[in-house]
């Protein structure tokens, strides 16, 4: 497999640069993901899917703040910053103020072993895939805390309903994943993506190399739907039921907190997924004969803006979904996990084992 | 063990269904859905692109005999008040003057040409009140009254939405009033001076006044 000579190179340059005891690296490093989710949400997360949806339903979407809305999101941002701040009176009030706290931080730990691209990533852990999975389980503790501590009934079966429902897909999630670190037999996410790096572009991925892994990377995507609370699996926020589930009582900015933490994950699993098995930051550009495509289109920057382009698709996918698909009963949820995508995932997992062991 | 199979296939051609078809419309949204109407052939026919008209610089018309905003066409009110009396939300508030007999010209006829004899220098529609019920239009013996076709009238200030359709100003309705009350006045004066007997020959003055009233 190729390998880029400047693997890593501007994230551990960045990481020794301090000022006297100060890491100041260290916090470059943490701060440019969360500027990088603070303007995705902002930008493609809250006005995109305002636009796609309204597409998909014929409709125009925000047209009155500056050209074509483009504003919106600001306005919107704005006005949630000067509201007050309210904390029920009878709610927890730990709970209801650290509650969209750990929801964010949960989203956000798991973008420390997301690859922006060949050069930089935050910690290139070699356990990066394994953590990824296991961080995002703190996003059930804040939901929970957030459901429980608003002491209001929609938001505790939000709250219960969402926990019920992310433990459950954390199964075949994880089975899934599996796949992918057996297919590239490592779980640090640099060194799946450059298993998946070569001259031929998208063949060297691992959904295009070999005939098992469309099933993980299917079950893997229903499965991220669900754990990021996105439709068709969103009942936990069930808005024709329980108002808004788990954030019901929130308001102001720790409900933009949530939303943020809700755009984070989708972000996080929609990166997951193309690492796995969309080769992450590698470009899917094949170079043909002479014409070095994949070569002119490889490097750090270009890596950030594939790997970014490919969350992007998959965004549009889980928006496009949303807009297509009813929401599912609790019971057919918790069917659609336990006897579908387990026992398929465990399927896929027996026949990713037997392709590699044969190769 | 072929149900669950078969789930799944429905479940996926279904899912693949529905998303082909909000992909159609993502990717028609360039589009503007045609403007034929109800009436043209080919309405049911445009069923691609966007539908959303962005109100207040582009509306569909509102047809010709809609009845919207109460108006009131104030040259034909006679004064009756019979559409005061009967609006069930007491939306309209008049206030006549009776038009004295050398004033009877300036006055005017309707439209019908009946004798109007009375000034209505108050005659206010709060369109803020009136649900465009019509029942004042229905009695109203002039039809001056009607709903017209306007239908965005909205206002800042609610006090805005009082409409005034009076045909005096304040000064022109205080001189009418004034000269009323002097006719008056002298009416009962030389009632007072014409003395007992001859009470029957002012009488009449007053008479003729009733029955144009029909």
């Amino acid at each position: 497999m190729s390998s880029s000579p400047s693997l890593n190179t501007w994230s551990d340059a960045l990481s020794g640069l301090s000022i006297g005891w100060f890491p100041l690296g260290l916090v470059i490093i943490a701060a440019i993901p969360l500027v990088f989710i603070a303007l995705y949400a902002l930008t493609y997360g809250v006005y995109g899917e305002r636009k796609i949806s309204a597409f998909m339903q014929d409709r125009l979407g925000p047209m009155e703040v500056g050209f074509w809305g483009l504003l919106q999101t600001l306005a919107d941002i704005l006005k949630l910053l000067q509201k007050e701040d309210i904390v029920p009176k009878m709610a927890d009030k730990f709970l209801f103020v650290i509650g969209p706290g750990i929801l964010f931080v949960g989203s956000f730990l798991a973008f420390a072993v997301l690859p922006f691209g060949p050069a930089f990533i935050g910690a290139d852990l070699n356990v990066g895939l394994f953590y990824a999975v296991g961080i995002v389980a703190l996003e059930v503790v804040g939901i929970l805390a957030a459901g429980w501590g608003s002491n209001n009934k929609w938001a505790l079966y939000g709250a219960v309903r969402s926990v019920a429902q992310i433990v459950s897909y954390e199964i075949p999630a994880s089975i899934a994943l599996l796949c992918a670190a057996m297919l590239a037999g490592t779980l640090s996410m640099q060194q799946i993506t450059m298993m998946q790096a070569g001259p031929g572009g998208f063949m060297h991925w691992f959904l295009f190399t070999n005939p098992i892994a469309w099933l993980p990377f299917l079950i893997y995507f229903i499965s991220s739907l669900a754990e990021t609370n996105r439709a068709p699996f969103d009942i936990p926020e069930a808005e024709s039921e329980l108002v808004a589930g788990y954030f019901t009582e929130y308001s102001g900015m720790k409900f933009a907190v949530i939303f943020l933490a809700e755009y984070g994950s989708m972000f996080m699993v929609s990166a997951i997924i193309s690492i796995a098995f969309l080769g992450g930051w590698t470009s899917p550009l094949p170079n043909i004969g002479g014409l070095e495509l994949n070569a002119m289109t490889s490097g750090p920057v270009w890596g950030a803006f594939w790997i970014i382009m490919k969350g992007f698709f998959f965004i549009f996918v889980q928006m496009w979904l949303r807009w297509t698909l009813p929401r599912l009963r609790v019971d057919q949820l918790m069917y659609l996990c336990w006897k579908v995508l387990t026992p398929f995932s465990l399927i896929a997992f027996v026949l990713t084992a037997v392709w590699v062991i044969n190769h | 063990m072929s149900e669950y199979f078969s789930n799944i296939k429905t479940s996926a051609t279904t899912i693949a269904t529905g998303m082909a078809i909000t992909l159609k419309h993502f990717f028609n949204a360039v589009k503007r859905k045609g403007d034929a109407g109800i009436d043209d052939a080919d309405y049911f026919r445009q069923v691609d692109g966007l539908c959303t008209l962005q109100y207040p610089r582009e509306a569909v018309p509102t047809p010709p005999h809609g009845r919207y905003r109460l108006y009131c066409h104030i040259d034909d009110c006679i004064g009756c008040r019979q559409c005061e009396r009967a609006c069930p939300v007491e939306c309209i508030t008049i206030d006549t003057i009776k038009a004295t007999n050398d004033d009877l010209a300036a006055c005017g006829k309707t439209s019908g040409g009946q004798q109007k004899r009375m000034w209505v220098p108050v005659f206010d529609i709060d369109i803020a009140k009136c649900m465009t019920c019509g029942i004042c239009v229905s009695v109203c013996p002039t039809e001056c009254l009607y709903h017209t076709p306007v239908a965005d009238f909205s206002e800042f200030d609610v006090k805005n939405m009082l409409y005034h359709f009076g045909n005096l100003s304040k000064i022109e309705a205080e001189a009418k009033r004034k000269k009323l009350a002097e006719q008056q006045v002298q009416a009962a004066k030389e009632k007072a001076a014409a003395g007992d007997a001859p009470a029957a020959k002012p009488a009449p003055k007053p008479k003729p006044a009733a029955p144009p009233q029909e």
